[in-house]
């Protein structure tokens, strides 16, 4: 491939590998692609270990997964990795969709200023990767492992014991807990003989990156049946390193080996490009896609997250996303609970959170693919007459569905929220994650998410300085076993009260955005959703309030 | 005033408003279709009443046709 080289990380022999009795490791996380290095790094930053395997000594194959939604990238950014993939990625906002050759409308995913990241960033996934594996060799707490394969899965009472080839041989390791993160084929999956269920597609669609200089604007741009592509749908969206993807609808009768072709492929892009556009074909792929799932999630000591446990069809960027989603809920859970301080029950609910989360990605990639590849006479009129409208006539556009794409899941519903008891509008309710707002701490610019930092959080909302009793009982949460940290948001600066930091909302869209009033409080939980508010500080209800997050059998 | 046609988005989930217009033509032949259509453009003709609405309603399904 042109416009990358790709890295080589060489094969380690472990000393696990030399042992008589396998050794017992406290985590294992069988991948090292986005979701399982996600996992490994947040874990680290939680001070667990953790032994990561990989068949493979380099990053992805092709670009694959190359649109990053803002919440990835928040999540990446507590991690320590974000600014390295921004700064390499292609920011950008709007959509525009086409029918035939016109513009029915145009979209701005975050048509409001004040958050740190934008809607979205194109970034080739193999950059992606190489950026996390940069991150988690600097921790000292991640064993990565190359060229190590798992062959065998044995759930025990107390263990799960894995079977190894290595360029040396085989060897067996037990993991007291095991992420299969291992991607959409997993391995790990198939060991345990558990099924997907959910439906398959019967289209193909082509992928093509190619090389080249164009002076087109940094947009997502699909196309409904337009002229280069009589029949079918186009997606066209920048990348890194002048890198353009390309996807187009071939059908279900379509062969992928011939499709595959550069003598096939080439005559579709010119089309498509024009005749004077000068490329370079990069990576081909054609592929079929399922919007499907695992039962469970959870299977004893094993745990599913991203491709491993769920699939949906591309229109939506809702795969990769989803599936760091999975790794940050599951990150702080399982970290409590391998330190003794939560009980089993606070990894059922990473199951039941993110199946939930799998159930709605899964209906939106559905409802998207029905709506780009209508099945039946009627479904196409449909869809052709909402496109007719589309122009003209401003509801027709919602209907428009060339992917819904991928914003946080919201844990409405889940045990681990406090339900309301006070009155609240706004976009933040128990279980959503938290929004973004720019304040200034201590001087200097800041953002919100920053003071959210990886613990339990407080953001108390204040107009004046708290009473110091008051600051000193939240303070005194900050020094528990499990502790909650405030942070005070005002929109007037004052000094700091019992060591609570104060963010001032310069521009009160903090307080907008939470619809706070002075007395306000939020609680956030160590993934940065909030999971209980009030209008005021009640230490009690607190420590009830973290209690249930953490699924406190007590409460 | 008279009464005009709505053109922003009056639906709450319009995703959810398309599937279930969607599934409703499941399995149909395309002259069942079309009858189902029929009846479920009468059904909401009348829920919406006002002659003046449906005017405009007619005149914007015909443009372009």
């Amino acid at each position: 491939m042109a416009s990358y080289d790709y890295p080589v990380y060489d094969y380690r022999p472990s000393a696990d590998q030399r042992g008589r009795q396998p050794a017992r490791r406290k985590v294992v996380i069988v991948g090292a692609g986005p979701v399982g290095l996600t996992a490994a790094i947040d874990l680290a930053a939680r001070g667990v270990e953790t032994v990561v395997l990989d068949e493979d000594n380099t990053v992805s194959a092709g670009s694959r997964a190359i649109c990053h939604a803002k919440r990835t990238l928040e999540i990446w950014d507590r991690l320590g990795c974000a600014e390295a993939m921004v700064a390499k990625g292609v920011t950008w906002r709007t959509g525009k969709v086409f029918f035939g050759d016109r513009q029915v409308y145009a979209f701005d995913l975050l048509p409001e200023g004040g958050h740190h990241f934008p809607a979205f960033i194109n970034l080739q996934q193999y950059y992606a990767e190489q950026f996390l594996v940069e991150r988690a060799m600097s921790m000292p707490e991640i064993d990565l492992r190359w060229k190590n394969r798992v062959t065998g899965v044995e759930p025990r009472n107390d263990c799960v014991r894995l079977a190894i080839e290595t360029p040396d041989g085989p060897y067996a390791l037990e993991a007291e807990w095991l992420i299969a993160a291992d991607g959409a084929r997993s391995p790990t999956r198939k060991q345990l003989g558990l099924d997907f269920r959910g439906k398959v597609f019967e289209d193909r669609f082509l992928i093509a990156d190619v090389k080249m200089k164009a002076d087109l604007p940094t947009e997502r741009r699909f196309w409904f049946e337009p002229p280069f592509h009589p029949g079918g749908s186009a997606l066209l969206h920048r990348q890194a390193d002048d890198v353009w993807r390309i996807d187009l609808q071939i059908g279900w009768n379509a062969a992928p080996e011939e499709e595959k072709k550069p003598e096939r492929v080439i005559p579709r892009l010119r089309a498509m490009l024009g005749p004077e556009a000068r490329f370079d074909l990069e990576w081909v792929s054609v592929y079929t896609f399922q919007c499907r799932r695992l039962d469970r999630f959870r299977h004893g000591r094993i745990i599913f997250a991203g491709d491993a446990a769920h699939q949906v069809s591309p229109f939506g960027a809702r795969g990769g996303n989803s599936g760091v989603q999975d790794a940050d809920n599951l990150g702080w859970k399982l970290a409590l609970v391998a330190k003794g301080l939560a009980p089993d029950a606070l990894i059922d609910s990473y199951a039941a959170e993110r199946e939930a989360a799998a159930d709605e990605n899964i209906r939106h990639s559905t409802r998207s693919t029905d709506f780009i590849t209508p099945k039946g006479a009627a479904s196409r009129l449909f869809r052709d007459a909402a496109l007719s409208l589309a122009a003209a006539h401003p509801f027709a556009r919602r209907l428009v569905n060339s992917g819904r794409l991928s914003t946080a899941s919201v844990m409405t519903g889940s045990p681990l929220n406090t339900p309301d008891r006070d009155d609240f509008a706004g976009v933040v309710p128990p279980g959503a994650a938290a929004i973004d707002a720019p304040v200034v701490r201590d001087g200097k610019s800041d953002w919100l998410l920053h003071a959210l930092g990886e613990g339990f959080a407080g953001l108390w909302f204040l107009d004046a300085p708290p009473p110091r009793a008051e600051a000193e009982t939240l303070a005194v949460l900050g020094r528990k076993p499990i502790p909650m940290r405030t942070a005070i948001v005002s929109r007037k600066a004052f000094s700091s009260s019992a060591g609570l930091p104060v963010l001032v909302d310069t521009e009160g869209l903090a307080a907008a955005r939470y619809d706070a009033r002075p007395g306000t409080f939020y609680l956030f939980r160590p993934d940065q959703h909030a999971c209980a508010r009030w209008r005021g500080v009640d230490p009690a209800a607190i420590e009830t309030s973290i209690a249930r997050a953490i699924a406190h059998s007590a409460y | 005033m008279a009464q005009t046609l709505r053109n922003d988005s009056g639906f709450a989930d319009p995703d959810e408003v398309y599937a279930a217009l969607i599934e409703c033509h499941q399995g149909l032949s395309e002259e069942q279709s079309a009858r189902v259509n029929a009846r479920l453009v009468l059904l909401l003709a009348n829920h919406i009443g006002n002659f003046h609405v449906i005017s405009e309603a007619l005149a914007a399904a015909r443009e372009g046709i």
